[in-house]
């Protein structure tokens, strides 16, 4: 059973705003059926003010699709059009308390369900450019289409490279398979052939910043973020630095929970944006960063 | 409030007898089978009973026949890959396009390697066309493998009159007989099965026990080369308490063999009969002739089934279904789409699969609940309007592709 946080489960089990908006004058239908997701967002927009007055929604689709198309209207209400269209797919995301990452797709319907209404009340054509892919990378929810494009876009030669392209690959490793698949087919159209073991294409780390350097960088934004932790009665602590991973102690009431998980998602963020490379961030006690779902 | 399990295809509790009968070789008895002393002895004997349990339910003719393995895949796994390696002049094989996932991936995967796999399709009800199958049976098939019961619709093939043929055509012949075992009487002794799998958890021992049947003299090349466990043809340390298990539970089939045909079937028909009287837009999916005495799967149609499983734990109701979304792929189970059932009911449908611990009263239970589960969803689908579809579906609701 797919790990729902009980937002999700409260969106499906009492969806708001279910069913047909008598009087919307703003509809966009997307999904594909063939994937088994599909919504139709209907809307009422005040002309004079382009304020969303009232946002119904119909999905054929699975618990996540309802409960994020159900968290959509709740969202855009009361919002006018160019602030609705701010809502992004992770803002949806969020808003439910998070979705497993092969779920994460429903959320960017819902978003584009909202541009397509609001292209059709505004009487323009809407066309979509998102094409999707079989799920790869279930860490970071990277899907196939996403790394062949960027395969071919950047000339990539190594799941090394693809990982620092798209993140996809940089966990726990259990899709390489399936990346140098891609890559061999990909590098097969431009006549090469995939050798394992070629080194990535560019040097991870920054040039310039020797690893003394590095290290004090990463010490540096554990110690921005350590006064939140003290406050709600943790900490954290750098215990050794081994290439891309970055290991970490984490103490005190939040250890091993939950919070945890998004405490070290957050500052792992922060560490790439100033270390301006793909790491990793790995709790060396109880609890870790990725909590894969698992399904029989 | 206890749950109601109709999702035994998926797995089986394992019956209490049987968890009894393996306790004492956990404990007492935990010797290693292979060694000389008495501690080993006792769990030998206890290994040669359960191999004999297991020969007696397949009507296999020599307990020799029998290998444990450890799953239900490994014994697919071994066996398509033992008839390759047996016979390197032989580049091809035949299976079909619903086989479960433990020979379709690892076919895809051999395809990668050179060789050349063939898919029997099958019609809108499941079954296989014996005509194609004659016509690609060669003396380039190494091995055919099919199914004696699809998992997912448990409709039944004419697996012992396919090994004829292949057996004719000098090819080896193996069944993925998981579903099968346990619900169906056997007698391989009297079939030109060459070989067959079996997955313990399906029949009421534990998960991760398997067999593969070895009719003897068929050539075979091991998987797991090393010790002299099961002849050499499976090494390993034996997993002495899960077969001790599955000999157990085999024996139980064996004397449940008649109840399971006769009123487990009894109770899934009543459940299947009254869900289709009383959900409009609903139809069974297989072939309901010719099929497992426990399994019913029902298309509902313009619904999608992940969202349908979720009502049902909520009533504490375990079923399961081929939508997408239940197995985070991007397309609907494949054995809807072989049959040809459109996407907006092959999302929809739901697996029921009794075993015989289901009672009457929770097939009443679930016929009470089930209709206004499906009518809450529909509410939400944009295909549906009111008390029924929207005329034309199709047309009513034509998302761009997104
Ligand atoms: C037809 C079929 N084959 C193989 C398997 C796999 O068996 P196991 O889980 O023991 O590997 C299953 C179980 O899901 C099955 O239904
Ligand atoms: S699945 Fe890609 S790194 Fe874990």
């Amino acid at each position: 059973m797919w790990d729902y946080s009980d937002k999700v489960k409260e969106h499906f089990f009492q969806p708001r705003n279910a069913g047909v908006l008598a009087d919307a004058n703003g509809v966009g239908d997307v999904g594909s059926i063939s994937c088994g997701d599909a919504l139709r967002l209907m809307l009422k927009v005040e002309p004079d003010t382009d304020i969303i007055l009232d946002a119904h929604f119909q999905t054929f689709g699975c618990g996540s699709a309802i409960a994020s198309s159900s968290a959509l209207t709740e969202m855009i209400k009361g919002k006018t059009l160019d602030e609705a269209l701010k809502v992004s797919n992770q803002d949806i995301a969020d808003y439910l308390d998070g979705l497993p990452p092969e779920k994460m797709h429903c959320s960017v319907m819902g978003r584009e369900a909202l541009q397509a209404a609001v292209a059709n009340y505004r009487g323009e054509v809407w066309s979509d450019d998102h094409e999707e892919g079989a799920l790869i990378c279930k860490c970071f929810a990277i899907d196939a289409v996403l790394i062949e494009d960027t395969i071919r876009a950047n000339e990539l030669c190594s799941v090394e490279d693809v990982t620092n392209y798209t993140k996809a690959g940089g966990g726990c490793s259990s899709c390489h398979e399936g990346i140098e698949e891609i890559l061999a087919k990909v590098m097969a159209e431009r006549g090469e052939s995939f050798k394992p073991g070629t080194p990535a294409k560019e040097e991870a780390k920054p040039v310039g910043m020797t690893n003394l350097q590095r290290i004090r960088k990463i010490e540096a934004v554990l110690e921005m973020v350590r006064p939140q932790l003290k406050r709600d009665g943790g900490d954290i602590e750098l215990v050794d630095v081994d290439g891309k991973t970055i290991y970490v102690n984490m103490t005190g009431a939040c250890a091993g929970c939950q919070m945890e998980a998004l405490t070290l998602q957050g500052i792992q963020q922060k560490l790439m944006e100033e270390l301006k490379e793909f790491i990793k961030i790995v709790p060396t006690k109880a609890g870790a960063l990725s909590r894969a779902t698992c399904h029989p | 409030m206890e749950g109601i399990y109709f999702d035994n295809n998926a797995t089986t509790r394992v019956d209490p007898a049987v968890v009894e009968a393996m306790l004492p070789y956990f404990t007492e008895q935990f010797g290693n089978p292979s060694s000389m002393h008495s501690f080993g002895n006792k769990v030998g004997l206890a290994i040669k009973k359960a191999r004999m349990q297991v020969q007696e339910l397949l009507g296999a003719e020599h307990d020799s026949e029998i290998i444990f393995t450890s799953c239900g895949t490994e014994s697919d796994s071994t066996a398509l890959l033992s008839a390759l390696k047996a016979q390197p002049e032989r580049k091809e094989i035949i299976t079909t396009t619903v086989e479960h996932p433990a020979i379709l991936t690892l076919c895809a995967y051999l395809e990668k390697e050179g060789y050349k796999v063939h898919y029997l399709k099958v019609d809108g009800k499941g079954r296989l066309d014996l005509d194609e199958y004659k016509k690609l049976l060669s003396e380039q098939t190494a091995v055919v493998s099919v199914m004696w019961a699809n998992n997912e619709t448990g409709t039944f093939f004419p697996v012992v009159e396919m090994a004829e043929l292949a057996n004719a055509a000098g090819a080896m012949f193996h069944t993925d007989a998981v579903q099968a075992v346990g619900k169906v009487p056997l007698n391989l002794k009297d079939t030109k099965i060459d070989m067959l799998s079996v997955s313990g958890h399906k029949l009421h021992a534990p998960k991760g026990i398997g067999v593969l049947y070895l009719k003897r003299g068929t050539r075979f090349r091991p998987l797991l080369r090393g010790g002299h466990q099961e002849r050499g043809r499976r090494a390993g340390t034996e997993n002495t308490t899960s077969i001790v298990g599955l000999g157990k539970a085999a024996e139980m089939a064996l004397e449940a063999m008649t109840f399971e045909n006769t009123e487990v079937a009894r109770l899934r028909d009543k459940l299947e009969a009254a869900i289709l009287a009383k959900v409009p837009r609903s139809f069974v999916t297989g072939n309901p002739d010719n099929r497992l005495p426990n399994t019913s799967n029902i298309a509902f149609e313009f619904i999608e089934g992940e969202a349908i499983l979720l009502l049902l734990n909520k009533f504490g109701i375990a079923a399961s279904s081929g939508s997408a979304c239940t197995s985070g792929s991007l397309e609907p189970s494949h054995v809807m789409r072989a049959m040809g059932i459109p996407y907006t009911a092959a999302h929809g449908t739901v697996r029921f699969s009794l075993s015989r611990y289901s009672t009457e009263a929770e097939v009443d239970r679930v016929i009470a609940v089930v209709p206004e589960i499906i009518a809450q969803l529909r509410k939400l689908s944009p295909y549906w309007e009111g008390d029924g579809p929207a005329a034309e579906p199709e047309k009513a609701f034509a998302p761009t592709y997104a």
